[in-house]
Formats: structure tokens, C-alpha cells, sequence
């Protein structure tokens, strides 16, 4: 029931509003993974980033697409823990209060052993929009569980504009979106961080945008 | 899809064999000199398939649909315009005012009041404009936005808002095809006008007009498609329109320089930012902005010239 629920609301309401009210160009969509398991890592500027992240896969992969939330945020009610669970398929994780680092992640764990693609935001909360912020090592121990899965780096632009943190208008600005090239757990803390930043910020780089104030 | 007027269709028919000829001949090209790149071509040539097809299918079904199909592409025009500029963030509210001012607009034109069409973006919405940002309340960049954002709406909404208005003339003047027949017209000779300019440019061109702004082009481009662009005048008119031949020649110049204008201001708008393409909608043409960039100029120049002489 859930996954048609899903399914419908990918294509009656996030497609349209992605691909028509916002409108997306991007480079490198064709690097995007076909199957699980894979870890998506990108900038966090906006509620409607995860939207994109999940149109740019294509229908067949809706039910594979779970984004790692905080628990705390998406779960504060019953409405919005019900939408994010079921609509959303979120992977909800405990942001304080956890005991043991592994215990955090078991859930995103779980979702990889079963061929999901997992979308992780490295930076934490979304922050002041079109700046990136630093990431948090939650990756690096996230990773370590699975070094075989591969990360995709993704770099988007504009959604921040469209509907940035504290907004309740969305104004329609089309989005970029830029894809790496995946690469892999690497057991030097500082160097996996090192790379991490890195890639992003080449991705970023590649991009022309115009200044936002 | 009632009785489509004999020109009307006459015309359309015209436009699908041109584009079949141009496929074929962009495919002989490829096959002979498989050497040369003729990727930029042969996406040139599929894109203007799909905007001939959609552009078809929002000219012959009826009335109502083709006002719709030209709100939305005054709101992709607008989006790709503020995609493209330098904005604020304490002032995006003006912004969404003025995608609301769409809607309006095409509303306005729905109704056939023709008072409101001319006067609500130049005289309400610019007096609008400033009010929001004095309700926001930030003076940093307060003139850079409301310049900008006035300028864009004037241009992506208000001025390509004449295309869908020429729908709503009274039909019993526009003998020939109606509104619809007056769109295509003003639609071909403007594109025409583009390919013609291009073309003539590309074989003949040696004096730069605008060096600075465009560097391709040509005065023997601008006259070889002026010119073409009269010829392909005279050709469709008495199909479309109700035009007199004196009046012919007359929209043939006005949509061949005009064109040339709407051209060079957006590039000098891309210069001045520091872009090639507007956008990466149309592969081959850049983005909405520009392969609409003249009609920007001709709609507003055409509409107001037939306006005066036949309705």
C-alpha cells in the first residue's frame, strides 16, 4: 500500500513540481548508480532537495530511494512522522543521545544490505542557503560498516533560492544539479574527509552561478 | 478541432516539409562526411521539431489553450531570467509577486479587455513592484531590484504577452486565418528572420554591427535576412493575414530589424553577466531565452502596427 502511495505521489506531485515549477539542468546524470547499494552524498540547502535528489531516478527505483532524516526534525509529530515514514521512506536517525556509534547507523546499515539507494546530507541541517558548510565525519562512520558501497558526491545550486530554510514561499528558480564519480571508504579518517570536501567543492566549481545576497 | 482555416493549415503543412528537408539534408551531410561534427546540427534540428510540434498543437486546438500554452512560456522565459541574474534574498518575495502577475496578465487577455492588457505590468505592476520591497524593508540593492525585476516582467510577460492577444482581435478584420494565422505569421517570419540572419552572416559576413556586444553579427547578415524575411513575407501573407502589400513590406522590416534588436539586447544581457547560453532547455539553442530573444522585440512591434492599421 505504502509503495503505491509513494509511487503516486512521485507522479502527481514531486515530478511536477520538480520538473516543471522548478525545472532541473545538471551535468553527469548518467553517473548516477542504476541499482543499490549506494550512498548519495550532497549539500543541504533546502526541504526540496531530497525531491530532486529523488527525480533524478527514474520511477522504477521509487521505493529503493530512502533518505537518512533526523529523527528529531521528522518525527515530531504524528502527521509528519506518518509522511515521513511511509511517503517519504525516511531512515530516521537519533541525532543525540546515542550510545554506541553503530547502534546510530543500523538502520542505514540495513537498508544497504537490501540494495537501497540511501541519500545522506554530510553537512548535518540545512545552514544558510548556497553556502557550503563542513562536513561532519557521520559519514566516515557510517562508511566504515560498509567500504564496499559505493559514495556518490552530488553538488546542487538554486534550491536554497527556491525554498530556503525558514521560508514558507517557494519562489521558482530552475536547479543545477552535478554528479560525481563514486568513490569508497578509506580507513584514514582525515583523508576520507580530505576527499569528501574535496570532490564536493571541485563539483561546485564546475558550476557558474550568480550571486545570491 | 473545428474547421481549421484552409491558409492556416496550408502553412503548417509548409513548415513540416521544410523540416523534413532539413532532416534529410543533415542526414546526407552526416553520412558523406563522417569526419566532420555535426552534433550542434543534427540537436538544432531535433529541437525545432519539438517546438514546431508543440507549437502546432497550441495553435490548432482551440483559442483558450494556446492563451495557456503562452502564459506558460512567459513563466519559463521569467524563470530562466531570474535563474540567470544576480538576485537578493531578503528581496525573493518580489519575485514571486511577479510570477503571480502571469496568471493576471493572460487573464486580462482571456477577458478581451484590452485597457487592462496595456497598462497593468507598465503602469500597476511598476508601481507594485517598489511597494513589496518598501514592505520587506532592506534598502541594500533596492534599486538593482526593482530595475531588474520590472525590466524582466516588461519583457518575458508583457511583451510576449502580444503574441496571445493578437487571438483575441476581432476575427471579422483578420480575414484569412484569424488570430491564430496572425501568431504564425509573426512566429515564422521571426524565426525565419533568425535562420535567414544566421545563414547569410555565416556566408557572406565581413562588417560587424555591434562588435562589442555580438561579434557574429553582420551587417550582410542583418540585410540578407531582412531582406529573406520580406521575400518569406510576401510569400505567407495571403495565406495568414489581411495585410495589403504595402503593409507587408513594411512587417517584413519591422520583424526583420526588430528581431535583429530583440536578438543583440538579450546578448548583451548574457555579456553583461557573463554567460554564452541563457539556459540548456533547447540543446543546440541554449535555453528559452534564446530562441525567444527576438520575439521579445517583434511581438510587441507587429501587434502594435497591425493593431493600428486593421482593428
Amino acid at each position: 500500500m505504502a509503495n503505491i502511495l509513494r509511487l503516486l505521489f512521485s507522479i502527481l506531485l514531486i515530478r511536477p513540481l520538480i520538473l516543471i515549477v522548478l525545472g532541473i539542468s545538471g551535468r553527469y546524470r548518467f553517473r548516477l548508480p542504476k541499482k543499490g547499494p549506494a550512498i548519495i552524498v550532497a549539500n543541504h540547502n533546502s526541504h526540496l532537495d531530497t525531491l530532486v535528489l529523488m527525480t533524478l531516478f527514474p520511477l522504477t527505483l521509487t521505493n529503493r530511494i530512502r533518505p537518512v532524516a533526523a529523527a528529531d526534525y521528522f518525527l515530531k509529530n504524528r502527521f509528519l512522522a506518518w509522511f515521513s515514514l511511509n511517503i517519504m521512506n525516511i531512515i530516521p536517525i537519533q541525532r543525540t543521545g546515542a550510545k554506541k556509534i553503530d547502534d546510530l547507523f543500523a538502520g542505514v546499515h540495513e537498508a544497504l544490505a537490501n540494495g537501497d539507494i540511501v541519500i545522506l546530507y554530510p553537512e548535518g541541517s540545512r545552514g544558510e542557503p548556497e553556502k557550503l558548510q563542513n562536513y561532519k565525519s557521520g559519514i566516515f562512520h557510517l562508511s566504515r560498516g560498509c567500504p564496499d558501497v559505493p559514495i556518490y558526491p552530488t553538488f546542487m545550486h538554486g534550491l536554497g533560492k527556491a525554498l530556503p530554510k525558514g521560508d514558507f514561499v517557494l519562489v521558482p528558480f530552475q536547479c543545477h544539479v552535478t554528479v560525481g564519480d563514486p568513490f569508497y571508504w578509506n580507513p584514514q579518517k582525515k583523508e576520507f574527509m580530505r576527499e569528501l570536501n574535496n570532490r564536493m567543492e571541485d563539483l561546485a566549481n564546475e558550476g557558474d552561478f550568480p550571486p545570491w545576497e | 478541432m473545428n474547421d481549421i482555416p484552409q491558409g492556416l493549415l496550408t502553412v503548417f503543412i509548409g513548415i513540416f516539409v521544410v523540416l523534413v528537408v532539413a532532416s534529410i539534408i543533415t542526414f546526407i551531410l552526416t553520412k558523406s562526411k563522417p569526419d566532420k561534427d555535426f552534433t550542434e546540427l543534427v540537436l538544432r534540428i531535433k529541437s525545432w521539431w519539438m517546438m514546431a510540434v508543440l507549437f502546432s498543437i497550441a495553435i490548432l486546438i482551440n483559442r483558450n489553450i494556446s492563451i495557456l500554452f503562452f502564459a506558460f512560456l512567459s513563466f519559463l522565459a521569467l524563470k530562466e531570467y531570474f535563474t540567470l541574474i544576480p538576485t537578493s534574498r531578503s528581496h525573493r518575495l518580489v519575485l514571486f509577486f511577479a510570477y503571480l502577475s502571469i496568471p493576471v496578465q493572460f487573464y486580462w487577455i482571456f477577458i478581451n479587455w484590452y485597457g487592462m492588457f496595456i497598462i497593468f505590468i507598465p503602469v500597476y505592476m511598476f508601481l507594485l513592484i517598489p511597494l513589496v520591497l518598501i514592505f520587506i524593508g532592506e534598502n541594500k540593492g533596492f534599486l538593482k531590484s526593482v530595475g531588474s525585476v520590472h525590466w524582466g516582467m516588461m519583457m518575458m510577460l508583457f511583451g510576449l504577452s502580444h503574441i496571445s492577444f493578437l487571438l483575441v482581435l476581432p476575427p471579422e478584420n483578420a480575414a484569412g486565418a484569424g488570430g491564430a494565422g496572425l501568431i504564425l505569421y509573426l512566429v515564422v517570419l521571426t524565426q525565419g528572420n533568425d535562420v535567414a540572419q544566421y545563414l547569410w552572416g555565416k556566408m557572406f559576413g565581413r562588417h560587424k554591427v555591434v562588435p562589442k556586444v555580438s561579434p557574429n553579427k553582420t551587417w550582410e547578415g542583418l540585410i540578407g535576412g531582412v531582406a529573406t524575411t520580406i521575400a518569406l513575407a510576401f510569400l505567407l501573407a495571403p495565406y495568414l493575414t489581411p495585410l495589403s502589400p504595402l503593409h507587408i513590406l513594411f512587417s517584413g522590416i519591422i520583424i526583420g530589424v526588430g528581431g535583429f534588436i530583440g536578438d543583440v539586447n538579450i546578448s548583451a544581457l548574457k555579456r553583461d553577466i557573463g554567460v554564452k547560453d541563457s539556459g540548456t532547455s533547447l540543446p543546440g539553442h541554449g535555453g528559452i531565452l534564446d530562441r525567444i530573444d527576438s520575439l521579445t522585440f517583434t511581438a510587441p512591434m507587429f501587434f502594435h502596427f497591425i493593431r493600428y492599421l486593421y482593428f
